[in-house]
């Protein structure tokens, strides 16, 4: 008797988990509705601000989500995620920067940053960038590709612990240099930016805000509800199995390699996702997104919210990076000590996050 | 045109010029005129003359403080007026005085004529730093001055290097015999800016002549063998040298890494407090023992240490003892650490890089060969590490609380068992790695900049060097980190710096496939946790 995927998709989400979903749902058409259709002055008027801090803060929440799938669930803490995260950016990145066209600096069919280099044709891996469906491809291929092989020879030998996240910190920072590089084709030092249109509309109405941000929103609760089912599923459970004793699961047959390279492989390409669908919407991509300090910030987004739960990174994403806002306007230098605080006593303290705080005082109480 | 003229004049004052003893006074007058041209031709002559005299003449010149008074040259020197001639001051000093200046054009051939004059200079380091840039653009109408230079030097490295000169000019010359010995005497160079004229040279329209063209060609061989020798000889010493920092910052985290299994990321931040602590002592000792400020980096070395080892301590105390068995909780949580210290740096002492002189003992270099110069600060700290392997190796192998630390890294439950105090020495292993940190520090600050954020980088490469040598290997971390030094340096001068980052770090995914332990297993059987 085997239920079909479709149900089971969505017996894996509780009751309660829907509603979440429903709450979640009504509060982001809420913010749409308030910012589109409230005037200007109006003290209900959701900002332009606040919609692309809103969507940028979504897109962190996406690769929190996909960290806490590695590292809630399978025990592997990577230091490099940023690396997917900048290369989905960096991906989708080259269909708009094909898509200014002619109406760059120079007003060639060449990005800007090529004519400065004195380049007179696109590089090979540029053909295709200005199909918007092989763009799409891209954002997924290519840095599921990395995860695979990376995954494959690390997981192989099983490099794990410490070794796997330095190992992980090290790889970033190598494609960090990598792309810093003004040979490597990528813009180098600038990256990309000063994009004008996706598909043909233009990037800086506030329609497309709009979309972007619906869209954002969406993966994000996408990305909730996969990674519920899998987690319920039969894979899941394996997969917490080898997050707790890897060797008694090997003992009882099962080999990890397949369990931790899917979800490894998964991961990443959610966080390429997550970094395609940011990119329009902040405008800029370079190579510091891929510095092994921005990385190791995502672990400190799951730890706040709690790891080994899905709606806690969510939580960790949007209080850390408010604060970060916060703290950067109104006292910037304190806000590496407030970081490196967050870090030492959420370890110490909340091993098991906002959510496991929530729990404990719940379980109190009852 | 103006420049035959030049020569023609040349020719005809260096043969007058023994005659004449002082300072011809019409060549003085002449450095008066209105024209550039008049000026430069005077500076020409005054540099040909090649005296004391003329030298003064031209300094002042070339301060601003050469005056024409009453028809007569003089130079004023503050309160001091001296006639330009004699060199004697003037009493009573002549009242109105007209200013002589100079346009660019004539202070840039002033700034050739100083150059070459200071082949004359009495000091030895400076008529060799005058023969290296004279070399360094040879030009035709050097030829007199060249060979009267040559003749009064005695020498022998400046010597070379003008005889170097000389061939480079002999090879214009018409008579093949002349350009013969030129080349052969250019094969004796190890300049890399010879290399091209001799490869113009095997052009047969530059060089009729075939057995020119010949021994240009096994000049050049000679030439190329030697530079490419220099060169390897350089990247393995600055392979060396990078070796010795990575030691430094490696064994330390060896230590902590091998006591507690957890790595610390702050660890970079460790070197930082020793380098800082080099700076603070500079400080200290500029201000209250001045006399002393070459031996700043002595006192640095003990502050360094204990500093790094006391913050070491206090980290291990307050925090990574909490985490006991949860390595990459450890892992978040002294990143945590490291921020907040990178940012106590920057609020106590500046965002901006400090800066901490080398000690004059320490600066200055070995000149090896031609092009190859070893820095005496990079020979240093080579020795300081093994100065400090030494010492760790005699404190792990040869104290009761090196035995206490090798049996906990090795079984720390066993060790706990026949009565080692395992809580007391982590903490203690924990500063002796940190303060080890700190000699690192204090090493680098005599190397690099000096900022808040720079041990960041740090941290990767010294695990890797852990990872390489094999845990709790003090062997395994040598010989890793030469590997890793000399290496990383032969790459970076074949394929550029990032590509040979990139490399050395597949090298090590690989070498992990092969090797889990690292290079030196410690034997023993152990079972995962």
């Amino acid at each position: 008797m085997t239920t079909p995927v479709l149900l089971r998709f969505l017996e894996a989400t509780p009751k309660k988990g829907w509603l979440a979903i429903a709450c979640l749902s009504a509060v982001i058409a809420t913010m749409l509705a308030l910012h589109l259709f409230t005037p200007d002055g109006s003290a209900l008027h959701v900002s332009d601000y606040a919609i692309t801090v809103g969507g940028k803060i979504m897109c962190y929440a996406i690769v929190a989500v996909a960290m806490d799938l590695i590292w809630g669930y399978a025990g592997i803490l990577s230091l490099g995620h940023g690396v997917f995260f900048a290369l989905g950016g960096y991906a989708f990145g080259m269909y708009l920067m094909r898509g200014i066209g002619h109406d760059g600096v120079y007003q060639t069919s060449l990005p800007d940053f090529m004519v400065f280099l004195d380049w007179k044709q696109l590089p090979w891996y540029w053909s295709g960038s200005d199909h918007f469906l092989w763009a799409v491809l891209m954002v997924l291929v290519v840095p599921a590709l990395l995860a695979l092989v990376f995954g494959y020879f690390a997981f192989r030998s099983r490099i794990k612990g410490v070794y796997f996240s330095i190992i992980t910190q090290a790889m970033t920072y190598a494609f960090m240099l990598l792309f810093f590089r003004n040979e490597t084709g990528f813009g180098g030092n600038n990256g990309f930016t000063d994009f004008k249109r996706i598909l043909g509309y233009d990037i800086t109405t506030p329609g497309m805000r709009v979309t972007l941000f619906a869209a954002t929103a969406a993966t994000l609760l996408a990305t909730l509800l996969l990674g519920r089912y899998l987690m319920t599923s039969k894979f899941g459970r394996v997969l917490t199995a080898i997050r707790d004793a890897e060797s008694r699961v090997m003992f009882i047959g099962y080999n990890p390699l397949g369990y931790k390279l899917f979800i490894w492989t998964l991961s990443a390409m959610l966080c390429a996702v997550a970094g395609a669908l940011y990119v329009p919407q902040v405008g800029i991509i370079n190579p510091s997104e891929m510095s092994p300090a921005n990385s190791i910030e995502i672990a400190i987004w799951v730890a706040v919210g709690g790891r080994g739960t899905l709606i806690g990174p969510v939580f960790g994403a949007f209080l850390v990076n408010l604060a970060k806002s916060w703290f950067t306007v109104a006292f910037p230098e304190y806000w590496l000590f407030f970081l490196g605080l967050l870090f030492i006593l959420v370890t110490l303290f909340l091993p098991q996050g906002l959510v496991g705080l929530w729990r404990r005082l719940k379980g109190g109480a009852a | 045109m103006r420049h035959k003229l030049k020569i023609i004049l040349i020719v005809i004052l260096l043969q007058c010029t023994p005659a004449i003893a002082a300072l011809d006074p019409a060549v003085l007058r002449q450095l008066a005129a209105e024209e550039s041209d008049e000026k430069i031709a005077a500076i020409e002559k005054l540099t040909q003359a090649g005296d004391a005299d003329a030298l003064r003449v031209l300094k002042a010149l070339s301060e601003d403080a050469l005056y024409l008074a009453a028809g007569r040259i003089v130079e004023v020197h503050g309160e001091r007026i001296v006639d330009a001639q004699t060199g004697d001051e003037l009493k009573p000093a002549p009242q109105d005085r007209e200013g002589i200046s100079i346009n660019n054009r004539v202070r840039r051939e002033l700034g050739n004529a100083l150059a070459r004059m200071r082949l004359f200079a009495p000091a030895r380091l400076t008529r060799l730093a005058a023969a290296q840039e004279l070399l360094a653009h040879v030009e035709s109408d050097m030829a007199p001055l060249l060979s009267r230079a040559l003749a009064r030097e005695t020498d022998q490295e400046i010597k070379e290097l003008l005889a170097l000169a000389d061939a480079q000019l002999s090879l214009k010359s018409a008579d093949v015999p002349t350009r013969l010995a030129a080349v052969k005497t250019l094969a004796a160079s190890s300049n890399p800016s010879i290399k091209p004229l001799l490869v113009a040279l095997q052009d047969r329209n530059a060089e009729p002549d075939e057995r020119v063209r010949l021994e240009a060609q096994s000049s050049l061989k000679a030439i190329e063998s030697r530079l490419a020798f220099s060169d390897n000889v350089g990247r393995i010493f600055s392979g060396l040298s990078l070796a010795s920092i990575l030691l430094l910052a490696a064994l330390g985290l060896a230590i902590t890494y091998g006591v507690m299994g957890v790595i610390n990321m702050a660890h970079g931040e460790l070197l930082m407090i020793g380098a800082y602590s080099a700076f603070a002592m500079q400080t200290l000792f500029h201000k209250y023992l001045p006399a002393a400020q070459d031996w700043y980096v002595v006192a640095a070395i003990p502050f360094g240490f204990f500093a790094a080892a006391l913050a070491g301590m206090l980290m291990e105390r307050t925090v990574i003892r909490w985490l006991y068995g949860r390595p990459l909780e450890t892992l978040l949580a002294t990143w945590g650490l490291s921020l907040f210290l990178i940012q106590t740096a920057r609020v106590v002492f500046g965002a901006q890089n400090v800066e901490v002189a080398n000690p004059s003992w320490m600066s200055g270099g070995i000149q090896l060969l031609g092009n190859v110069t070893l820095p005496l600060n990079r020979i240093a700290i080579i020795g300081f590490s093994l100065l400090v392997l030494l010492l760790v190796w005699v404190l792990m192998n040869r104290t009761r609380l090196g035995m206490f630390v090798r049996a906990v890294t090795q079984n720390r439950a066993m060790a706990g068992c026949v009565g080692v105090p395992t809580g007391r020495i982590d903490t203690l292993a924990f500063g002796l790695g940190a303060g080890i940190a700190g000699l690192g520090g204090v090493a680098l600050s005599q190397l690099a900049n000096v900022g808040p954020d720079m041990g960041q980088g740090y941290i990767v490469d010294s695990f890797m060097v852990v990872v390489l040598g094999g845990v709790g290997q003090l062997a395994g971390a040598v010989w890793a980190a030469l590997g890793l030094g000399v290496a990383s340096k032969f790459l970076e001068g074949w394929l550029g710096a990032v590509i040979s980052k990139i490399l050395v770090l597949v090298f090590i995914i690989v070498f992990i496939q092969r090797r889990p332990q690292g290079l030196f297993a410690l034997k023993g059987r152990f079972v995962e946790s």
